[in-house]
């Protein structure tokens, strides 16, 4: 589904990405585990273009070149992002944007927009889920909301928009373990076999509620260390630091 | 002025005053100029009331002693007056573009986008009209309404001939003849507009639209508008199209005057998108208009609500003077320039009875290389006990060669008063942009959106049909204004 080859990225003159490879295939989890500053944040918005500034490699999504696509064209094709700080729309309602994103994804795959009977109906579905009260939705985009409203916020947009891709980036910060729970069990409604996620965190914690296939370890701008959901059991026993000590080049 | 400047000018102002106008009617259009007999003969081809005729003359006597004010934040180059028709008379259907096929794709695409119905686009579009036309006998279902709840709603010409005692009662009760330079103008030459009286406590069955109308949609660039609402009636007119009615003028120097009575409500809401101009400035209206209301009972409510996102210069101030006790006043405002456009706008609230309230929102939108100035006064005469002032100015900037100011006015003679003013300028930002394309949008319905929010304080007083065309008339407007 997403594969990335030899991805560099640097900005003025420091090197964020250093020669990044990942293949994620559909159906599957995979977690981008890292120190802060070692370019996790840099990595989602290359892929979904927030950043188009590469200096080297190349990114296909289901065989499409990603780098010749627009951020909303990327988002048509099944690309969703949730933020690790959503951005505040002042006077927009919350329930607008999410319609006008579903009708804009839904056009673009030649489906007719839903009406607002069947919109509402499904939101007030996925809403429960996530234990969100109707009044969110009428109040403007993550203005004055809580850390914990605006990440549940994110999922919710997500469960509407179904992606093909997910990338999660550090959803997990700043939510109490109840929330944690609540988020994942948003983020799991949606698996398949068809859908994979990148989860980008800090902490394994997350890990626990939405379990990777696979794990990587990134420092310095480079993928030092892979492996199965262990890894990161590892991680949290022994820190980044073990992994450091033990892969001199990663900090060369 | 120069020869060459002059004829420059004179081309300018006239060129796409031509526009759509045939030869065979050239003999019921005044040669251009204005002078006494100008008048006189305006006043004669419209089978005035004497009253009516010498108080165009004393206005006419006056203007000609005025100096065209420089103090707004606009440049344009100098009008000449005397290149000006002041009498033509309105298109015959004969006139009118036969189908939709004769008017410029252009209009035809933005109403599209607009979704305005098909007959309604050949309305506004000045397309001929015949008798089996819906709208036709929609307004006159209307007429049947208002009469039986003794509304009077007409054209003013019609209300000159039909019911003069009040318009000499009420015309320039509001604002004089010799209020300033472009009133004056209006009040010596003005070709029609609206009249509305609504009787000692009625509720005005419907919303009174322009739309309804039809025989004054020609009205040409100086229109008149009375509203008079007696003790304890309510009147909600909208005003202007929410489409860009291309004007053929263009100089367009309106005058507005609203009166409410003790207990009486006037709600007024404006969607004005005058010909803009091209994306270079050539062309474009003058949009100078003066309107104002005066509150002249105890507990008088008058709101103005603009959207203004046409013309090429705008400069209007909608003003209330709160002459009685208790009276309310309110200015909700999005004015939006984009390309060259220039707006000069705001209010004016004038406290003069005690416990008066007043409201000023005003949301500036700038792009392109607009610029966008809210100017506004508020005045606490000596009198007024008690008197209330809240007014918010945002100003919201797109790109680095648009400019937004803002130019507000305090003057408190009273030491009771509370006045609050807000003000905040800000730009769309990046984040924004970028959280709203990632889920889907296109950059521009992405502005769209955000611009829409930043204005919705103003959105939400517009009767509601009329917010849903001033949003999408928003997203016309401001389309190329990003990437």
């Amino acid at each position: 589904m997403l594969s990335i080859n030899d991805l560099c990225v640097q900005i003025e003159d420091k090197k964020i990405l250093d020669g990044i490879n990942l293949d994620v295939a559909a159906g599957e989890v995979h977690a981008v585990m890292g120190p802060n500053g070692s370019g996790k944040s840099t990595l989602a918005n290359v892929i979904t273009g927030k950043l188009d500034n590469l200096t080297q490699g190349r990114i296909t999504f289901n065989g499409m070149d990603l780098l010749d696509l627009d951020p909303e064209e990327r988002a048509r094709e099944g690309i969703f992002l949730a933020f690790q700080h959503p951005i505040e729309i002042p006077g927009v309602n919350n329930i607008y944007l999410i319609k006008a994103a579903v009708n804009a994804l839904r056009r673009h795959r030649g489906e007719s927009e839903l009406d607002a009977i069947d919109f509402l109906a499904i939101v007030r579905e996925k809403m429960k889920l996530l234990q969100i009260n109707e009044s969110f939705l009428y109040r403007s985009v993550n203005e004055g909301f809580s850390g914990g409203e605006k990440k549940r916020n994110e999922i919710l947009q997500m469960m509407m928009l179904e992606p093909k891709l997910t990338v999660l980036d550090e959803t997990d910060s700043g939510l109490d373990i109840d929330a944690l729970k609540i988020v994942s069990r948003g983020v799991n409604s949606l698996a398949d076999a068809g859908r994979s996620t990148v989860i980008i965190t800090h902490f394994p914690r997350i890990l626990e509620y939405i379990v990777p296939d696979h794990v990587h370890v990134l420092i310095g701008g480079r993928i030092v260390r892979s492996g199965g959901k262990d890894l990161a059991h590892e991680l949290e026993k022994y820190g980044y630091t073990w992994v450091i000590e033990d892969t001199p080049a990663a900090v060369a | 002025m120069n020869q060459s400047t002059a004829t420059d000018i004179s081309g300018f102002v006239n060129r796409e005053y031509k526009e759509g106008f045939v030869t065979d009617i050239e003999s019921e259009t005044f040669p251009p100029g204005l002078d006494e007999d100008v008048i006189i003969a305006l006043s004669a081809k419209k089978n005035e009331p004497e009253f009516m005729r010498d108080w165009r003359l004393k206005a006419y006597a006056r203007w000609k002693k005025m100096t065209e004010p420089v103090w707004a934040h606009v440049n344009y180059t100098p009008i000449d007056y005397q290149s000006i028709s002041y009498y033509s008379a309105p298109k015959s259907d004969a006139d009118r573009p036969k189908s939709l096929d004769e008017v410029d794709p252009k209009l035809l695409e933005t109403y599209e986008k607009l979704g305005i119905p098909l007959s309604e686009q050949k309305m506004l579009a000045g397309v001929a009209v015949d008798a089996v036309f819906d709208s036709v006998s929609v307004a006159t279902t209307f007429k049947k309404t208002l009469a039986d709840a003794g509304v009077i709603f007409c054209s003013f010409s019609e209300a000159v001939q039909e019911h003069p005692e009040l318009v000499q009662k009420y015309l320039g009760s509001v604002v004089p003849s010799g209020d300033n330079y472009f009133a004056a103008l209006n009040s010596a030459v003005f070709s029609d507009g609206s009249f509305v009286y609504v009787p000692k406590g009625v509720r005005c069955p419907m919303e009174l639209s322009t739309y309804f109308r039809i025989n004054a949609m020609n009205t040409g660039q100086f229109e008149r508008t009375l509203i008079v609402a007696e003790e304890g009636s309510y009147v909600s007119y909208l005003e202007g199209c929410t489409a860009p009615m291309r004007d053929e003028n263009q100089l367009h120097a309106a005058v507005v005057e609203l009166i409410a009575f003790k207990d009486a409500e006037i709600k007024y809401s404006t969607v004005q998108n005058w010909y803009p101009g091209d994306e270079e400035g050539r062309g474009g209206i003058y949009n100078f208009v003066t309107k104002r209301g005066a509150c002249r009972g105890e507990n008088a409510k008058i709101s103005w609500t603009q959207v203004e996102t046409g013309s090429a210069i705008t400069w209007k101030y909608p003003s209330v003077m709160l002459e009685a006790d208790n009276s309310i006043g309110e200015f909700y405002s999005v004015a939006l320039t984009n390309n060259c456009q220039q707006a000069d706008t705001g209010t004016k609230m004038v406290h003069i009875g005690q416990n008066t309230s007043s409201t000023i929102i005003s949301k500036g939108v700038s792009a392109g290389r607009g610029q966008n100035s809210y100017r506004g006064l508020v005045r606490i005469l000596k009198g007024a006990e008690n008197a209330r002032n809240y007014s918010q100015c945002d100003s919201l900037l797109m790109g680095d060669r648009c400019g937004a100011h803002t130019f507000p006015y305090i003057e408190v003679k009273n030491p009771t008063a509370k006045v609050e003013h807000e003000a905040t300028t800000s730009r769309i930002s990046e984040d924004q942009m970028f959280y709203c394309r990632q889920r889907g949008l296109s950059e521009e319905d992405s502005v769209s959106m955000i611009v829409n929010g930043f204005c919705k304080e103003v959105f939400k007083e517009l009767p509601m049909e009329f917010a849903v065309e001033a949003q999408k008339l928003l997203g016309i407007s401001l389309e190329g204004a990003v990437g």
